[in-house]
């Protein structure tokens, strides 16, 4: 866990933009890596649209949001980026070598001389329903996101929401629990058919509950949950014991830690120069959707072009005092070999 | 054409919309707040308005993916659409909304 990862250059966010940065140091003989908040690579087009198509992509007339980053992970195989997903970026510090250092939430220590935030709109976060005092219980009684599922072993579970992580997390925690409820404000699941298919034959076999309501409000000795008290979508209002609640209503975007790194931000974005996409921190760039410029156009093929810039000037930092060649992937074989084409 | 936005703060502004232009782009163009996160492919809703209930009629059904983003909302009211989903027309010329809580 406390063993430092030493790169050339950390990249926060693993969306599309960031994914080809890696393409385009790794060119120019960088090694990355890439910290992300989500469990998967792809950021946004993974996220939000995966299955949506853009069409202004150059080149692809038309590519889905998915489709897109799977391209993307196949170009940048040849450089080996390490990726440390499902954390945050939490804290960067200058180390006396010119080095930055960067800690994630999950206790990761990462090391180089650049750091490239290609963040987009920020980190994703859960959605926290509005319940009166939520946050003293988060840790104690109330989860947004299951890491460890023997936490919940014999535990009364309530799951609240609709979608496919309420409906998977209710079928893959029923059987660890000691009784496990669902709450949904209505009887219509946008999850998966074929899991709320399953819910119903659980809560039918009598292997857990199905309340339609919404929580009112949490008790018990806080951050502990003793129980809820639920308003059913008939406005009854009903007491339920458990001590856990788990609400998963989908993620929203929020800056983070980002806002604590002294990058003079505009309105959440991240000015930046327009040769070499630096910000007013030496060492430090910003490329993609979360920086901001002159003429700026939050589009994909915006932040490639930003890549390739700042990939080119982060090379005088790692390479220092070494001579810059620009060269074609077309007609250089050094190139090739490193793409392992040749 | 003009579009009326009342901002979350209750000040109503009004804007100069061209045809064919979301709701959303018109407000964002204008730089009130509005987050539009997924830049209106239905995907999230920080978009989400409210159209005066007299107008409501004049409006395109809301699809599916759309009643179900605003369904998860929790300031959803009957009045509640995406502002990525209104396409100006002459019809709607004058049209009043209030972005909402979701879109901040």
């Amino acid at each position: 866990m406390n063993s430092v990862y030493t790169t050339d250059a950390i990249i926060i966010g693993a969306g599309p933009v960031g994914l080809f940065a890696v393409f385009e140091l790794g060119l120019l003989d960088m090694k990355a890596a890439l910290v992300d908040i989500l469990p998967k690579v792809g950021g946004q087009c993974a996220e939000l649209y995966p299955e949506k198509p853009i069409y202004d992509i150059p080149a692809l007339p038309v590519v889905t949001g998915q489709e897109l980053t799977d391209r993307l992970m196949e170009q940048i195989r040849p450089f080996e980026p390490k990726f440390f997903l499902s954390q945050m970026a939490e804290s960067l510090t200058k180390l006396e070598n010119g080095h930055w250092q960067l800690k994630t939430d999950m206790g990761e220590i990462l090391e180089a001389p650049v750091i490239v935030i290609a963040a987009g709109g920020g980190s994703f976060t859960p959605k926290k329903p509005p319940i009166k005092e939520i946050e003293k219980f988060e840790g104690g009684g109330v989860y947004y996101a299951v890491r460890k599922m023997e936490k919940f072993r014999d535990k009364n579970i309530l799951i609240v929401g609709g979608g496919d992580s309420a409906l998977d997390w209710f079928l893959n925690l029923q059987p660890l629990a000691k009784n496990i409820a669902l709450l949904h404000r209505r009887d219509e699941f946008k999850a998966a058919p074929d899991s709320v298919h399953k819910m119903r034959e659980m809560v039918a076999a009598g292997n857990g509950k199905l309340i339609f309501g919404e929580v009112a409000e949490l008790h018990g000795d806080a951050p502990a949950v003793s129980a809820v008290t639920i308003k059913t979508k008939d406005g009854e209002i009903i007491r339920h014991e458990c001590d856990c609640v788990l609400p998963f209503f989908g993620l929203t975007m929020k800056l983070g830690p980002i806002a604590d790194w002294g990058l003079n931000l505009e309105q959440n974005l991240i000015p930046v120069d327009t040769e070499k996409f630096q910000t007013n921190t030496p060492g430090i760039f910003s490329i993609g959707d979360i920086n901001w410029y002159p003429g700026k156009l939050k589009l994909i093929l915006s932040g490639f072009h930003e890549a390739a810039l700042m990939a080119r000037a982060a090379y005088d930092i790692v390479h220092a005092g070494k001579k810059f060649i620009f060269r074609y992937t077309t007609s250089s074989s050094d190139l090739q070999e490193k793409l392992g084409v040749k | 054409m003009k579009l009326i936005v009342t901002d979350p703060g209750g000040q109503t502004h009004t804007l100069e919309a061209t045809p064919g232009w979301r709701v959303m782009e018109v407000i964002k163009e204008a730089g009130l707040p509005m987050r539009a996160d997924c830049g209106g492919c239905t995907a999230c809703a920080t978009c989400h308005v409210y159209v005066d209930d007299a107008w409501l009629g004049k409006l395109k059904p809301a699809n599916e993916e759309e009643c179900d983003l605003l369904a998860d909302s929790y300031v959803q009211k009957p009045n509640s659409r995406l502002a990525c989903q209104i396409t100006m027309t002459k019809e709607l010329d004058g049209l009043p909304v209030t972005i909402s809580e979701d879109a901040t």
